[in-house]
């Protein structure tokens, strides 16, 4: 079991959790994740760790409310607990002075972004922070980055804030500046590979966090399987940064549709009763807090 | 001394008892468990058969050396208790072993009466017993050894670490056990399906454990969570032992692996079995969908059985084993290949996919295949398939399942240092499984490459033994372990 103990918004439809998770938050580096399951029918997504606070055993972890899971998440508030939390998973962020190095980063890809760009600094990079979103409301942690960048430009494909356009906008014209030594990208597939087709030219070192489809999250099923230079890695163990370079995008796009009718089914159901759904997932976190109580379980 | 009313000509005429189950036809449709189980009446007519030799060869041919032939007399007499826990003493979980143990290579190969007619049926009395205790609620904790204070983590709650977790609370040590998904039972919850071992029976084994004072903690991945060297530093343990099964799914690596349908056995059972996928919408976790669907499993072990039964069971139209060599060399259990068959399993002979067909979504559509002849036999002395020129033919289907083994995961091996491995990269073992770092034990799959759940168990067992000499041993005698280990 593990306790939520801050739960709050922090755009349209995305919102920061920071749970209980001691082990977990002792380990964590930047570029890891966790995998969580809500209750007893629920299904295993990863999650980027945001933050993590080992003294008071914290993990803070930023969702987007886009499929059932990640919906039902957003409607638990501090006071509740998610069932299963695993991890620190995957292979953490490298982190060395690359010089200057390049943020980009899609709406809730920031908060992912975001751990990295930290370490990056203090490893002595200069940080530059490309942040985007379709929208103003879509925007998060923008306070955050700022304080970690050298330079942040924040880019809207509305205009609503920041400049009207896309990232790769800006990052064409950092490039073409000259003096990008390390780019990473972390948000949705055609924006980065975008990124991976402006950065491919000048060879400068581009690193991609995959958002593959997985189930166990420790290399036992091959579910998250990429194609990198035309060979299988598995994203949760191999990953999940890659070089964008090497990264066969189409086949990523591919695989995440692999369930897109089921997903549809189920945001459906939890739609259709979204009370229901959350009574159900707090009676059954409820039935395990009495079981452990009862054998005196360690969690 | 025998209970047997029978002299031994007359038994020897007695016929096999058979093991009653579903209707082939109605559990195709179903994930309830296929066989159900002997009546007392068939226990008492399959116990009588034995002649109890002198020389046991049921009792040599069990990797943990069951006392079969006591087991025997005490259901002759009725005392199916007795029969359990006799059993017990050296098999920690009879109601699984019962139901997944090769027997016709093991137990029931050594049995005389094979040799002109059928073998006892041990594995069916052997469930029986363990059915019959646990339903009869009258199962008697064993006493523990008063306690040692010395404490042992076990990592992996599959067979190899429950059976080594059983044996060392026995012995009065203290057994943290560590789990990585969010379910006990390792293979036992996420590779066997439902209908093969209800996972009733594991929850129940686990239960016991539980009782006896074994602690549990799922969600934590050794060398990710936690390492080994901080459970012995900093979460003051005094051994370990590594028990993390089958690592990695090996593919084909013939194009077309990525379409959409094409799953590994691990994948495709773990949805099934651990998530509930055949429960969706339910359930959450989805399933690319074999209802009606043509569904192909390539591979002969008893996880492409597991695999092609669970799609029969999910609706798929056709359901077909593709493997490169004939029956005879099919590693599967002999039950579940009859099951499959009864069932209406295709069995598609010495073929081998060279490629795999999609459409322009990127789903399966199709496997291209050619036929093969066996050859000369190979290194696991099985006759290797060659392929025959020109024989490529195109096979339909949405779904296809990859069940070609498995590699070792580095996860603790990477994370560990000073922990030697094969060049395989399974962890390196002696004959007591310790490992090349003193004090840490390894045993089960991630020591022999994907194996069998009693050689597991097998192997769960041999450590504790260790574990316990290591712990209580003379300081001198410890440190003799620790050299051997490390030039092991």
């Amino acid at each position: 079991m593990f306790p939520i103990v801050e739960a709050r918004p922090l755009a349209r439809g995305i919102k920061l959790f920071v749970i209980k998770a001691p082990r977990i938050a002792r380990k964590q580096k930047p570029g890891q994740f966790v995998i969580v399951r809500l209750d007893d029918v629920g299904e295993r997504i990863p999650l980027t760790i945001a933050d993590s606070d080992a003294e008071a055993g914290t993990v803070t972890i930023v969702v987007q409310a886009i499929g059932k899971t990640t919906m039902l998440l957003s409607m638990l508030e501090a006071g509740d607990a998610i069932l299963d939390v695993v991890g620190p998973l995957g292979k953490p962020s490298e982190i060395e002075n690359f010089g200057t190095a390049v943020i980009v980063s899609g709406s809730v890809g920031t908060a992912m972004a975001y751990p990295t760009a930290r370490e990056l600094k203090r490893a002595g990079n200069k940080v530059i922070s490309i942040v985007g979103a379709r929208s103003k409301d879509l925007l998060c942690l923008e306070q955050e980055v700022r304080e970690v960048s050298d330079e942040t430009y924040i880019v809207t494909d509305d205009g609503s804030y920041g400049d009207k356009g896309l990232v790769t906008d800006k990052l064409k014209e950092l490039v073409a500046a000259g003096g990008v030594n390390y780019v990473l990208a972390v948000g949705p597939i055609p924006m980065m590979r975008a990124v991976a087709n402006v950065t491919a030219p000048q060879q400068i070192k581009t690193m991609v966090s995959l958002n593959s489809i997985m189930v166990d999250g420790t290399g036992m099923c091959g579910g998250c399987r990429v194609l990198v230079d035309n060979k299988s890695e598995f994203a949760c163990v191999d990953g999940p940064e890659f070089d964008a370079s090497r990264v066969n995008f189409d086949i990523l796009m591919q695989r995440n549709a692999m369930y897109r009718e089921q997903e549809k089914q189920s945001i459906e159901r939890l739609q259709a009763n979204p009370e229901t759904e959350v009574a159900r997932v707090r009676e059954s976190i409820h039935v395990h807090q009495c079981a452990a109580e009862a054998a005196g379980v360690k969690e | 001394m025998s209970n047997n009313p029978l002299p031994n000509k007359e038994r020897a005429k007695l016929p096999r008892q058979r093991m009653p189950e579903q209707d082939a036809q109605v559990r195709a449709g179903n994930f309830l468990e296929v066989n159900t189980g002997f009546t007392s009446d068939q226990a008492h007519q399959e116990s009588i058969r034995c002649i109890e030799c002198n020389k046991p060869g049921c009792v040599t041919k069990c990797p943990v050396s069951v006392d079969v032939r006591a087991v025997m007399d005490f259901i002759v007499k009725g005392d199916y208790l007795g029969a359990a826990a006799k059993v017990r003493e050296d098999n920690a979980l009879p109601a699984i072993t019962g139901r997944v143990c090769p027997v016709e290579d093991q137990c029931e190969s050594g049995c005389v009466l094979g040799k002109k007619g059928e073998p006892i049926g041990i594995a069916y009395l052997e469930r029986f017993v363990a059915d019959w205790e646990r339903s009869s609620g009258q199962f008697g904790l064993p006493k523990s050894k008063p306690a040692t204070g010395k404490k042992v983590a076990i990592v992996g709650s599959g067979p190899a670490g429950l059976a080594c977790a059983g044996d060392l609370i026995q012995m009065g040590h203290q057994v943290h056990v560590f789990e990585a998904l969010h379910e006990l039972g390792g293979v036992l919850v996420y590779g066997i399906p439902e209908f093969r071992l209800p996972k009733d029976i594991v929850a129940f084994e686990i239960e016991t454990l539980r009782k006896r004072g074994v602690v549990f903690e799922t969600n934590v991945v050794v060398g990710k969570t936690v390492t080994i060297d901080e459970l012995r530093q900093e979460e003051g343990f005094d051994s370990v032992f590594i028990g993390t099964g089958a690592g990695l799914p090996r593919f084909l690596n013939v194009p077309g692996e990525h379409f959409n349908g094409i799953y590994s056995a691990n994948e495709f059972l773990t949805r099934v079995n651990l998530m509930r996928a055949y429960r969706f919408p339910e359930f959450d976790e989805p399933l690319y969908p074999c209802r009606d669907r043509d569904v192909v499993v390539i591979g002969g072990g008893n996880t492409a059985m597991d695999a092609v039964r669970s799609a029969l069971r999910l609706g798929a139209k056709s359901a077909s084993i593709l493997y490169r060599r004939t029956e005879t060399e099919m590693p599967a259990r002999v039950e579940e290949v009859h099951h499959a068959h009864d069932e209406g399993v295709h069995f598609e002979m010495l073929v081998n996919p060279v490629e795999f067909l999609g459409d322009e979504k990127g789903n399966l559509t199709a496997v291209r295949c050619s036929r093969q002849q066996l050859g000369e036999p190979d290194d696991s002395g099985r006759r290797s398939p060659v392929p025959i020129p020109g024989s490529e033919f195109v096979h339909a289907c949405q779904v296809a399942v990859i069940a070609a083994g498995t590699t070792a995961n580095p996860l603790i091996q990477s994370t560990t240092p000073g922990l030697k491995t094969t060049k395989r990269g399974y962890i390196e073992a002696n004959e007591q499984l310790a490992t090349s770092k003193p004090g840490v034990f390894a045993g089960g799959d991630i020591v022999t490459g994907g194996a069998t759940v009693i050689l597991a168990m097998g192997a769960g067992r041999t450590a504790a033994k260790a574990i316990n000499e290591y712990l209580m041993g003379p300081t001198v005698e410890t440190v003799q372990i620790t050299t051997e280990a490390a030039t092991a």
